[in-house]
């Protein structure tokens, strides 16, 4: 999604090495996708499922 | 001596033979304070002796603020992918990895790279317009596990 449109930035995030950010952003599960520290997608999903999800708001 | 098995160094050499634009990949490190950087640059440096249209560039964290706050990375290890554009530009990917890249994090990176590389989005064409549409600054974190 990042490669394709220049306004978004794209971020994997090792979960167990940055405790501080799971904590922040509740990873009580993984993959765990947080979209402008709003929107909360946990487990993969289906990219149809997922860029509706992660856009739709 | 290689962190990859020669079966699995020949299958990545193969993927990598298909990229058609180099990759440059800007790793921040530093020296103390940092459990995982050198298992990161460990994994790393398999990637240019599999293509040589890889590269790493090293950035020093602690020496080279600057830099790191152009990229918004404010903690390490950090990847950033670069490709290049038509032009031969420097193409900021925005395509980032926080932690080492070990596990199935690698094979997101060897992704990202492929992507980044030439391959291009596996997108369809709706999903590639819906994301199209985006015109404010969007950041998507994906929390994972080596595991």
């Amino acid at each position: 999604m990042a490669f394709a449109n220049p306004h978004i930035t794209a971020t994997a995030v090792e979960a167990t090495e940055f405790p501080d950010l799971a904590r922040r952003y509740r990873v009580t599960g993984v993959p765990k996708t947080v979209v402008n520290e709003t929107v909360e997608i946990l487990g993969a999903l289906p990219p149809d499922a997922f860029i509706e999800q992660a856009l739709g708001g | 001596m290689s962190l990859l098995a020669p079966a699995d160094q020949d299958k990545l050499r193969e993927s990598f033979s298909t990229m058609t634009s180099p990759v440059r990949l800007l790793f921040f490190t530093q020296t103390l304070g940092c459990e995982t950087c050198a298992q990161t640059r460990q994994i790393l440096d398999e990637l240019p002796a599999l293509s040589d249209k890889i590269a790493i560039d090293e950035v020093n964290f602690v020496l080279e603020k600057d830099r790191a706050a152009g990229y918004a990375i404010d903690r390490v290890p950090a990847v950033v992918v670069l490709g290049q554009d038509a032009s031969g530009e420097t193409r900021d990917s925005r395509i980032r990895f926080l932690g080492a890249p070990a596990g199935y994090e690698f094979i997101s990176l060897v992704q990202a790279i492929l992507l980044v590389g030439g391959r291009g989005s596996s997108l369809d064409e709706s999903n590639r317009q819906r994301i199209a549409a985006v015109t404010t600054p969007t950041t998507i974190q994906v929390f994972t596990t080596p595991t």
